[in-house]
């Protein structure tokens, strides 16, 4: 009776599923986010800012050239095998765009699947460094930086504050990273850069969700490092920073990547965690065209995802421009596949692999000091390398470095060894020019 | 009426000793692999496939040997999600490490590695019972959760912590689409079904059910304790260290430990809770519920219209699940599969009420 | 040297912290015979409304007294663990007297994942905060014997008297009062109280309701320390061991079991843990209190179990 009952669900979920919702002129993107769970608190305001610029661009544009924009949020939980369900449930939708997992470990999994199915994968500032390598990574695509040029960047702020990358020399740098792919990844950058410039770096992993440190940090204090680089996510950051003034380490000294920077990880810690350094991809504010389109068009009609003082912070921002870029290249692949028309999932790969967003045009977008141009190629899939340094002094976060650019002379060639070791392993090779085209 | 004994008459002890004596219930069984093997794989969408059938399949080989631990053993154990994790990174480490490993081979392998595991840590249930036991399990749990990520050799020396498996395939035929791996996984769980049946219905299985329902007065009796409880041991973390590789394998193809954490070992347990303890139709049905449950209440707000938000949906997914576990206990201790039993039983009276 | 004594304190900090909760499974233990499992996610609902409601009720009452709002959310959040006592005691326990022990284990897993959940959907997941005042910053002591002093958590060491404290209470409360004598006499057998007329309903929720204090000063402690997030269940999770090795019945057990489960967890991971790559706290108090159970069965100052036949 059993089997029967559970079949007759099942046929019905299949019903459900395929049928009902196939309406013309309308671009789908599934929302792949986590609202529950021990990395919630940053999640949140990232899947709000995405969801909160879709229905903005609906209601100030009416979609793209025409064609509305749809979106279904899938609850994941920062787990890898709820991520790839989520990832099978929406990849068959009408009008499917591109998936964008927000979690390094999902990334790893759907990797392997989006050749196959054809959908491109947006991973903005996180997922595979190696990655950034378009001729093997057809369809992977991590905008703006990844966490070899983070850990780049942070080694050459780190080299001006002592007044020189040779200052380094002897000194003593350490990693405390969340124990998982996310964390693991700039270990090889950072491995590199201590033997060009002779720092030794001590790597102390925390395992996850990163809420029991207190012997990572007397590890710290037993090594008594001179800088220490923060690698981690969700309640591993304001742990992290806890955790730092109850040992009594300096936040000054602490420098953390641009996921571990933002309001949710400092803000109940307050003035203990003043001084600490992090990376910023953009900038945050309300001030910008964008996020005054949005506090208009969405909030001010009630229709905001989160609470209204969510709007402008820096996750929430981030949100907002990774849903751009998504948008922009569904823009550009209408530009050369037909406007007005519903985008396939290979057209949106071309429009993501051609995307020219100079300031002119991010001005026109009302990002203008939001972020930095941003041009993709197809060798090229990273498109920006830039990033800023900013502290918390208590209250807020402000700047305190100019844009840093990470060094492609040591990252490029890092990137193609990496990428040529996954083409070998996965039995597969680099892109001919002609396909470059397509 | 139509359930019946009337009329079948066992003419040797063999026939007298089938799984199923009664004839309605052959066909019914008959009908129901046709089904499953021929016609699903068929007509089955790939959704459906992936995500709820494959999962169902694997999950319920891997309660099936809990139950054998739990249920006919009575020996309770929350650490078995880290024995799927040992019979999966074993299955991966022979099938990444040695070129043309055959498939099943790095499976079996696996689940070798899981028995040798499995038994080390019921060592101890030879002197702790009951919840001691249950809390001495954990550290199994823990341990191999550790050693998955912190061991490189356990990884293969991965950097980032996750493995993945590609171009699987049997004896030459590909294990690739959705219906391929649907059908080796049922293939799989069918023969060790079989294999369990027949085992609990044998000698060993009385020994364990002796050993769960009074072990002093078993010891007595002649009953070996060490021999039952690790063979228990042995057995079910065989089955479940198969599963482990399946579940790598064929559901996930690139997993990292996080997908045989605590959460996975939990899940177990309520899957043989639910579906009923000491009972191999149990294991299906807990595993059935437990799958196509969270799926349905996702999806609830998506087909009902009602705007329900990610998060919101779920939490009411924890909550519908606490409480239905508490419900269950406390209507039906004995699962779905007691449900199931006396409903066949009333079937066999009706139309008489007696 | 100095650094072992650091660590030494820091780890004997900890396992006070984790006997706190610890306590909270013993106690249950010890007067209604149910292993708790949903200690964790009491210790989280807890402390979560305790966080919660200090922010909301300055906003709803409208003043701006930091001490009254923790005062009052105390109040609020206690009242709010004996709500959730009695409706456990009225909708779980009540149907499931004298069922096997897993049967009640696998009710308390049940009721540990309906917490979670109804804690987040009320309260929210993000990370609150908790201020009691309690002082983050360390302390250096013994400067002159070693240099640069040995660092000690004055946190920890407030959280340290507070539960030495409530231990205190909680022994007198058991050994001394009526209420105490009804408890244990439920926790030995229940029908066996029940028939001599002890009120075992209104037993059952006394008992989970002064669990429910107990998790909430845990909860509060931990909050304190390290914000309040859906997370702080998991930390629930390293009591077992505690509780295990001190013996499920005794409250200096959970003390002394705590002390040691602590103590050698730090160590461990600071001086055995780099030779194996790292993060061996999480099996090592577990492995621990395993090996001691081979010795011991029922733990330090548990009672010896008879096994009737």
């Amino acid at each position: 009776m059993s089997h029967l009952k559970s079949l007759t669900l099942a046929a019905a979920l299949l019903a459900a599923a395929t049928g009902a919702f196939a309406q013309a002129k309308e671009q789908f993107f599934p929302l792949l986010a986590y609202r529950t769970g021990a990395y919630a608190p940053n999640g949140t305001p990232w899947a709000n800012g995405k969801q909160d610029y879709l229905k903005m661009i609906n209601a100030r544009d009416g979609g793209v050239n025409g064609v509305k924009l749809t979106f279904e949020e899938c609850e994941t939980g920062y787990a890898t095998d709820k991520g790839v369900e989520c990832y099978e449930r929406l990849k068959n939708r009408p009008g499917v765009t591109l998936f964008e997992p927000q979690a390094t470990g999902i990334t790893f999994a759907l990797t392997d699947k989006v050749p196959t199915d054809k959908i491109p994968l947006l991973t903005v500032g996180y997922g595979l460094a190696a990655s950034q390598d378009g001729n093997v990574f057809k369809w992977n695509f991590p905008l703006m930086g990844s966490y070899w040029t983070a850990a780049d960047m942070l080694i050459q702020q780190i080299g001006k504050k002592e007044g020189g990358l040779d200052k380094l020399k002897g000194k003593k740098i350490a990693l405390v990273y969340h124990d998982s792919p996310f964390g693991k990844e700039p270990i090889p950058l950072l491995e590199e850069r201590a033997k060009m410039h002779g720092f030794e770096l001590s790597k102390i992993p925390v395992t996850a969700p990163g809420v029991e440190q207190k012997s990572a940090w007397l590890q710290v204090r037993q090594a008594r490092p001179d800088y220490v680089l923060l690698w981690g996510w969700g309640i591993m950051n304001s742990t992290a920073l806890k955790e730092a003034q109850a040992t009594g380490y300096p936040r000054e000294k602490m420098y953390g990547v641009w996921w571990a920077g933002a309001e949710p990880d400092v803000k109940d810690v307050g003035e203990g965690a003043k001084g600490y350094n992090a990376l910023n991809l953009n900038n945050s504010g309300t001030s910008s065209k964008v996020i005054q389109d949005i506090l208009k068009l969405v909030h001010d009609k009630s229709q905001g995802t989160g609470p209204r003082d969510e709007v402008g912070t820096v996750l929430y921002t981030r949100g907002v421009i990774i849903q751009m870029l998504g948008v922009e290249a569904v823009r550009r692949a209408q530009e050369r596949f037909g406007k007005g028309k519903v985008m396939t999932g290979e057209q949106v790969r071309w429009g993501l692999e051609n995307l020219a967003l100079d300031q002119k045009k991010l001005d026109s977008l009302g990002f203008t000091g939001v972020m930095r141009p941003i041009s993709t190629s197809c060798q090229d899939h990273m498109g920006s390398t830039w990033a800023r340094v900013h502290t918390w002094d208590g209250s807020k976060w402000s700047f305190t470095s100019d844009w840093l650019q990470a060094d492609e002379q040591i990252i490029k060639p890092m990137v193609k060894t990496a990428a040529d070791k996954y083409a070998g392993e996965k039995k597969l090779t680099r892109r001919t020019p002609e396909d470059c085209q397509s | 009426m139509l359930y019946r004994e009337n009329g079948q008459f066992k003419a040797s002890y063999r026939a007298d000793q089938q799984i199923f004596p009664i004839l309605q219930d052959r066909v019914a069984i008959g009908l129901l692999l046709v089904l499953v093997f021929v016609v699903i794989p068929l007509v089955a969408s790939p959704y459906l496939l992936t995500a709820i059938l494959i999962p169902f399949v694997i999950l319920s080989l891997a309660a099936l040997g809990l139950n054998i631990l739990v249920g006919y053993c009575g020996q309770i154990s929350l650490g078995h999600g880290a024995f799927m994790a040992v019979g999966a990174y074993a299955a991966y480490n022979c099938h990444a490490r040695i070129e043309g490993m055959p498939l099943i081979a790095s499976l079996l392998i696996g689940g070798l590695a899981s028995t040798v595991v499995g038994v080390l840590f019921g060592i101890p249930s030879l002197r702790i019972k009951g919840l001691y036991l249950a809390v001495a399990t954990l550290a199994a749990q823990f341990f191999v959760d550790w050693a998955c990520l912190r061991l490189p050799w356990v990884t293969n020396g991965s950097s980032s912590g996750s493995v993945s498996v590609a171009g699987l395939n049997v004896l030459g035929l590909p294990v690739e689409s959705p219906a391929q791996r649907y059908l080796f996984a049922l293939l799989v769980l069918a023969l060790f079904a079989l294999l369990a049946k027949n085992l609990v219905r044998g000698a060993i299985g009385r020994e364990w059910m002796a050993i769960r329902d009074m072990d002093v007065a078993a010891a007595v009796i002649g009953i070996r304790p060490v021999y039952a409880k690790l063979t228990a041991f042995a057995v079910s973390s065989f089955i479940v260290g198969v599963a482990g590789g399946l579940w790598g394998f064929v559901h996930l193809g690139s997993w990292e430990p996080a997908a045989f954490n605590i959460d996975r070992s939990f899940q177990l347990l309520f899957m043989i809770i639910i579906g009923g303890l000491g009972s191999i139709m149990g294991s299906f049905f807990g595993a059935a519920f437990i799958v196509v449950l969270p799926i349905v209440l996702d999806g609830l707000p998506y087909w009902c219209g009602i705007p329900i938000d990610t998060a919101t949906a779920a939490h009411l997914t924890f909550m519908i699940f606490g409480a239905l576990i508490v419900f269950f206990l406390i209507v039906e201790p004995h699962g779905i599969a007691r449900l199931w039993s006396t409903a066949k039983e009333k079937l066999r009276l009706w139309p008489f009420p007696h | 040297m100095a650094f072992f004594l650091e660590t030494l304190f820091g780890g004997l900090m900890v396992g006070m912290l984790y006997s706190l909760i610890a306590l909270g499974f013993v106690l249950i233990y010890k007067a209604s015979g149910v292993f708790n499992f949903a200690q964790g996610a009491m210790v989280l609902f807890a402390a979560m409304a305790m966080a919660r409601f200090s922010e909301w009720i300055p906003k709803w009452l409208g003043f701006d007294n930091k001490v009254l709002a923790n005062v009052l959310a105390f109040g609020v959040a206690l009242l709010a663990m004996v709500c959730v006592a009695w409706v456990i005691e009225r909708l779980v326990l009540r149907y499931l007297v004298n069922q096997e022990h897993i049967t009640l284990l696998m009710a308390t897993l049940g009721i540990t994942y309906f917490l979670e959940g109804f804690g987040q959907t009320l309260f929210g997941s993000a990370i609150y905060k908790i201020d009691v005042g309690l002082p983050k910053d360390p302390v250096f002591i013994l400067e002159n014997t070693f240099a640069g002093g040995v660092l000690i958590n004055k946190e920890d060491l407030y959280a340290a008297a507070i539960a030495a404290v409530l231990v205190a209470l909680l022994a007198l409360f058991f050994q001394k009062t009526a209420t105490g004598r009804a408890l244990r006499a439920v926790a030995d057998d229940h029908q066996a109280a029940q028939s001599i007329g002890i009120p075992l309903g209104r037993i059952w929720i006394i008992v989970w309701s002064v669990a429910g204090f107990v998790a909430l000063v845990a909860g509060v402690i931990w909050g304190s320390k390290l914000g309040v997030q859906f997370t702080l269940s998991l930390v629930a999770l390293k009591a077992l061991p505690v509780v295990i090795l001190g013996g499920l019945t005794s409250v200096p057990g959970a003390i002394i079991g705590g002390l040691i489960i602590g103590v050698g967890e730090k160590l461990s991971e600071i001086y055995i843990g780099p030779l194996f790559g790292g993060g061996i706290e999480i099996w090592f108090a577990y492995v621990l209190a395993l090996l001691f159970l081979l010795v011991r069965p029922q733990g330090l100052f548990g009672e010896k179990i008879i096994d009737r036949v």
